[in-house]
């Protein structure tokens, strides 16, 4: 830089000023329906339906691509007749209930867990020194493993399915809290408190706030997580449970349940991700707004 | 306003032979040796070369930074901490994305524990005195960047501070809005009269606001002159073309280049420095 370059215009000013925009943190999906037009929710219908069309033609010629074969892959027309066979089945409504309160149990747990331990970890180094590296360790096991120690450390099967399911929803929630905290922009904090803010207030008013859009997608991941646990988490169990008739399906080889056990799981899933989506858009409209002019 | 005479005295703001050191890769004096007082109610600018540590000294006196050598007081206390007696502005607004214009300008009063009902009046007015009424309700992100520090400034004046701390506050705005908000900074000013200590690249702008301007040196930023601005308040708009006026624009020019010709010489590093604040 020349000492002439130094004219202290305004363009010279802005040129030389660190762009910092606000960067919106987390990578929360702000609602991919929302302003959706029709010909573009038409097209994602038509695709399902091609899906489901590709899979029926390839079940019934028993398509054989070499490495991956259909042939004893359940047709759709198969599929959708074991649901409507699970659909009459008086069972259905125990395994419904059974698989919701080991999901939301396991979830509900983590989630509060989660957010509490990521948000002291993430405003003290100390307690990240001492807490991450241990959940650091736990966190590639895979809710299959923990099977047998789970069954030994709880009194209850019922206690052990909580616990896997719990155990797949715990990290996401936990290191997007953590992420959240961390990201929050230190002038924030520092504008507060020359505004007044003490210890409690910069927590509750700029620490909590801020991290809540990274905490939302963990709870949406963890809701998904967990849900993925289900089939480990139910193989413990006796005998209700979406995860467990699916299990029970590969067991007996009914091929068809399997399929309708998968797709109850994944619809599910779906659903209760979608709900905490909803949830944290309500809770912060302000988000939406950001991303919007971002 | 009754209390104008003690308005008047309060925001003095007493630097004595204060250094202060950065932590860096290496641990590097910013600031050396500056000793100035500022009156209650004055309005001082400092302008010196990038990274000469114009933004740090600024960072003390808002209670962000200690000093590792010197007596920093305001009327007669020792900074010890941010407080809301000394409001802060950066260049860009560092207001809260969740909360609405009138949410975050109440901020302060929240805080300090005034009643819901009565802060969001005394919101309304101030978000009045910056220009932006019937904006209350809009989120930052939904206002423009002159707007966001219009709520930036009624954020911090609502707590009735002794001193305002303005770092570039205009930097990042276009030509025409910053002349509008310095406008409106005067006006202000004029009307509440707290001491201003406002950091800024742009000559022109130290001139047209301030009663004094500070110069300083490389880094380690020095006081290399103090400039008065012996020009007549209020300020008329043509002000930057009158011979006065572009007679300290030319000294302070020469002073600038001088120092920037100089810590280029030196082989120092023109870097910016990051706030290192305890978060």
């Amino acid at each position: 830089m020349s000492a002439s370059a130094l004219a202290l215009s305004p363009a010279a000013a802005s040129a030389t000023a660190p762009a910092a925009p606000e960067i919106p943190r987390g990578g929360f999906l702000a609602g991919w329906w929302a302003g959706l037009r029709l010909d573009r929710i038409a097209l994602r219908v038509l695709a399902l339906i091609l899906c489901v069309a590709f899979w029926q033609a390839a079940a019934v010629h028993h398509l054989d691509l070499g490495i991956v074969t259909f042939r004893f892959v359940p047709a759709p027309t198969e599929v959708a007749a074991a649901a409507w066979g699970l659909f009459q089945s008086p069972k259905l409504f125990a395994h419904v209930t059974n698989s919701l309160i080991r999901v939301f149990a396991g979830f509900g747990v983590a989630a509060l867990l989660g957010i509490a331990l990521g948000l002291v970890i993430g405003r003290s180094r100390w307690l990240e020194d001492t807490l991450l590296p241990p959940l650091e360790v736990m966190r590639p096991i895979p809710g299959v493993a923990w099977i047998p120690l789970a069954i030994l450390m709880f009194p209850s099967s019922e206690l052990s399915m909580i616990f896997i399911t719990f155990m797949g929803a715990l990290f996401p929630v936990l290191l997007n809290t953590i992420h959240g905290v961390e990201a929050i922009d230190r002038r924030l904090i520092a504008s507060s408190r020359s505004l007044g803010a003490g210890r409690w207030s910069v927590f509750a008013e700029v620490v909590l706030p801020g991290a809540l859009p990274s905490v939302v997608t963990g709870l949406a991941i963890g809701m998904g997580t967990s849900w993925f646990c289900l089939v480990t988490a139910e193989m413990i169990a006796g005998q209700y449970g979406i995860g467990y008739y699916t299990w029970e399906s590969y067991t007996l080889q009914n091929y068809a349940d399997i399929v309708v056990g998968m797709l109850f799981i994944g619809a599910f899933g779906m659903a209760s991700s979608g709900l905490i989506k909803l949830l944290g858009r309500l809770l912060m409209p302000w988000y939406r707004i950001q991303e919007r002019h971002a | 306003m009754s209390a104008a005479v003690s308005t008047q005295k309060a925001g003095r703001i007493e630097l004595d032979d204060i250094a202060i050191h950065l932590p860096g890769k290496v641990r590097f004096e910013a600031v050396r040796n500056i000793t100035t007082t500022i009156a209650g109610g004055e309005f001082v600018s400092i302008i010196g070369p990038s990274g000469c540590g114009k933004s740090t000294l600024l960072n003390a006196v808002a209670g962000y930074l200690q000093p590792s050598n010197g007596r920093l007081r305001v009327d007669g206390e020792a900074v010890s901490g941010p407080g809301p007696d000394r409001g802060m502005v950066f260049q860009h607004h560092s207001l809260l994305p969740w909360r609405t214009a009138l949410d975050n300008v109440a901020f302060g009063l929240k805080m300090s524990g005034v009643g819901r009902r009565e802060r969001r009046e005394r919101a309304e007015e101030f978000l009045q005195l910056v220009g932006l009424r019937g904006f209350s309700d809009r989120y930052p992100a939904q206002l423009s960047g002159g707007m966001q520090q219009r709520v930036e400034i009624a954020r911090v004046l609502i707590n009735n501070p002794r001193v305002v701390l303005m770092d570039e506050p205009f930097g990042a705005l276009d030509a025409q809005t910053r002349e509008r908000m310095q406008q409106l900074l005067l006006g202000i000013w004029g009307r509440l009269r707290p001491t201003v200590l406002f950091v800024t690249h742009d000559i022109d702008e130290a001139l047209v606001l301030s009663d004094r301007v500070l110069v300083m040196t490389h880094r380690p930023g020095r006081i290399r002159e103090e400039i008065v601005v012996d020009l007549p308040r209020p300020r008329p708009e043509d002000i930057s073309v009158s011979p006065e006026f572009i007679a300290l624009k030319k000294r302070c020019l020469a002073l600038v280049q001088d120092e920037v010709r100089q810590s280029l010489v030196g082989g120092l590093e023109v870097a910016r420095i990051e706030l290192p604040v305890e978060a």
